[in-house]
């Protein structure tokens, strides 16, 4: 038999038998649209959230108080040792590493903020000049905390458009005074909101010197210090400079955590990918089922059609072209339903961005192609038993019943 | 051309053993007319089913143009199959969902032939039946004796050695019945070989022999005088 031959008998088949064949490329399309969609999701969110990470800033490095045990993860803190202060002069003194650009040493906490008889409770950083430029913010009035020595705590406080409206309503607020605990500071910048900055929300803050911060939360120590290196390149080397800095100033006790940028990205990606190859195989076991509905359904049409498979073998059909036919039909069948779920997948990811533009739910090329292959080859491996039975058939059996 | 000896066939049903065929030894020339006949259940489909190499014998040896094909593979069965017989069935066995001239084709189409020549062939010989304006119609749109025509252009149009109808008018009324009849003797007279398992004694009086089949035996074997016509 020729092969179109094959191809035109298959297809006729299929025509013939509409609701079996809708059924089944409904199975199988359901299944690719599972994987595409499932893994354009995970991806989407892989990028989403490296995305953000890398928002952070460049070539960054976090200096945490406290050492995390090799094991453990959690900085000694937590563990009821007392680690050293980490203090605003042993950040300055990280700044003599040729691999460092810039500094910020940050303080954390919360305190009730009034403006005459109008309060609330904000996050309060207190950080320096530089750590604008690190995390690449910018001002949408006024000027950012000023330069200069990081020990001096200036009475200035630069605030998050939620606060303003909310201390000030129509008011003006650059140049006034408000009230952060017992002291005051005059508003000098408001701070350019900056959609979903990972951690904080900048509309919601109230940013001042570092030393005015330790002062009003009565804490020398720093929450973090943030550190840029000079390039990616660097930033090996400035980990290394900021431990031995620092060991140096604590007689010895490499009492800090150093976390790069690099290092967490790399984390999140490897834990998305993870993520993503997860739910692609769950997705994945919908195509095992919809094989075994292949399988099913080609065995009632071999049931079906018996007796069109004896006539086949009285007019001169061997086995092998029987086996030949069933087996086209299946696979046939299976392209058709994967290349229709692939395009439901396509069309379910482009929704997923429609509605969640931050989300890029992109299916990535593997799991598409992964998808395509896995079903035709499911299709076709499951339609080998029915085949094989049809080709099998007795025809004078076959041929007995009308 | 057809050389039986000895021909057993034996079905197993449940511990029984069933003797469709005890010891059939039949030979029939090229171009013959053979009437078969028998009760119900005396055993002239297995008969004709192994004479269609659709069915193996339990035990015998069978000649089909000189070749012991007592011994073939599958594959070699299907091709002489193929090349050498037709098959009419009393219920047609047409496939629903071809039109008569698709049907028709599938022969063709099993045994590769180039689709260009194949429209022409089909056409010709459902034009021999009478059938040409209903090439297009499918088999539910058809008569049942328009059904056998159609069944017929398909077994000669490969044109077989020999054409075994197993009770081809069992399932028509009487005219269809001799329409068919007359169609199949028409290509007797063209020299292909004929066997009919028949129950009707009017069709078996036009056989020139007529072979009675009981409990699986052969009981009777007889040539009728050539009339002068
Ligand atoms: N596949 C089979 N299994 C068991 N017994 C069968 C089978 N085919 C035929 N027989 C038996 O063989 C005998 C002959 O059957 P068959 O050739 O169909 O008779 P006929 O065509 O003369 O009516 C019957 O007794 C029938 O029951
Ligand atoms: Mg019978």
């Amino acid at each position: 038999m020729r092969v179109e031959d094959i191809t035109r008998y298959a297809v006729g088949a299929l025509r013939g038998y509409r609701t079996r064949t809708l059924l089944m490329l409904l199975a199988m399309a359901i299944g690719v649209a599972a994987v595409v969609v499932l893994t354009s999701l995970g991806e989407g969110a892989r990028r989403y959230v490296t995305d953000r990470f890398a928002s952070l800033g460049s070539h960054l490095l976090i200096v945490i108080p406290g050492r995390a045990e090799t094991r453990g993860g959690a900085p000694a803190t937590l563990m009821g040792e007392t680690p050293r202060d980490l203090t605003i002069a042993d950040a300055m003194a990280l700044l003599r590493s040729p691999h460092i650009r810039r500094i910020a040493p940050i303080s954390l906490g919360g305190a009730p903020v009034s403006h005459g008889s109008r309060e609330r409770d904000s996050a309060i950083i207190g950080t320096n000049a530089d750590f604008l430029d690190i995390r690449h913010w910018s001002m949408a009035k006024g000027q950012f905390l000023p330069r200069g020595d990081d020990e001096r705590a200036a009475p200035v406080c630069v605030i998050g458009a939620t606060v303003r409206k909310e201390l000030f309503g129509v008011q003006p607020a650059l140049g006034e005074w408000l009230r952060i605990g017992q002291h005051r500071f005059r508003v000098i910048g408001i701070l350019e909101s900056e959609g979903h900055s990972i951690g904080v929300d900048t509309e919601e803050l109230v940013m001042i010197p570092v030393a005015a911060a330790q002062t009003i939360f009565n804490n020398p120590s720093l929450f973090r210090i943030i550190i840029e290196a000079k390039s990616r390149e660097a930033i090996a080397n400035a980990k290394q400079d900021i431990l031995n800095t620092i060991s140096a100033r604590h007689q010895g006790e490499k009492d800090v955590t150093v976390i790069t940028q690099d290092a967490v990205l790399a984390t999140f990606d490897r834990i998305f990918k993870a993520l993503t190859m997860t739910v692609a195989g769950i997705a994945a076991i919908s195509l095992a089922v919809a094989g075994i509905l292949i399988m099913n359904v080609m065995l009632v049409a071999v049931t079906q059609r018996t007796s069109e498979i004896g006539l086949l073998k009285a007019l001169g059909a061997p086995g092998r072209n029987i086996l030949a036919l069933f087996l086209s039909e299946a696979i046939l069948l299976s392209s058709a339903g994967a290349l229709a779920g692939m395009a439901l997948g396509q069309l379910g990811s482009w929704l997923v961005r429609h509605f969640y533009p931050e989300v890029p739910a992109y299916a990535p090329g593997w799991a598409v192609l992964a998808a395509l292959g896995i079903a035709i080859i499911t299709g076709g491996v499951f339609s080998i038993l029915p085949a094989r039975r049809a080709a099998r058939l007795d025809p004078v059996q076959a041929l007995s019943r009308r | 051309m057809i050389i039986l000896d000895g021909i057993h066939r034996a079905f197993q049903v449940g511990d029984q053993t069933v003797h469709a065929l005890n010891g059939v030894s039949l030979r029939i020339d090229a171009g013959e007319y053979v009437a078969v006949m028998g009760p119900s259940g005396s055993g002239k489909s297995t008969l004709l089913n192994v004479m269609g190499l659709l069915d193996r014998p339990t035990a015998g040896t069978y000649h089909l143009d000189g070749h012991d094909v007592t011994t073939l593979s599958d594959e070699q069965l299907a091709a002489t199959r193929r090349d050498k017989i037709g098959f009419v069935f009393q219920f047609f066995h047409l496939v629903p969902r071809l039109s008569a001239a698709e049907n028709v084709e599938l022969p063709l189409m099993l045994a590769g032939v180039d689709p260009t020549q194949r429209k022409d062939r089909v056409a010709k010989a459902l034009a021999g039946m009478g059938l040409a304006d209903r090439a297009d119609h499918r088999p539910d749109q058809l008569s049942g004796g328009q059904r056998q025509r159609v069944a017929i252009a398909r077994a000669t149009i490969l044109e077989p050695a020999v054409i075994l109808a197993d009770e081809p008018t069992g399932n028509l009324d009487q005219q269809s019945g001799r329409d068919v009849i007359a169609i199949i003797e028409e290509l007797n007279a063209r020299g292909i070989a004929l066997v009919v398992v028949t129950h009707d004694s009017m069709i078996a009086g036009r056989a020139r022999r007529r072979i009675q089949i009981v409990d699986g035996n052969v009981e009777s074997d007889t040539v009728r005088e050539t009339r002068e016509s």
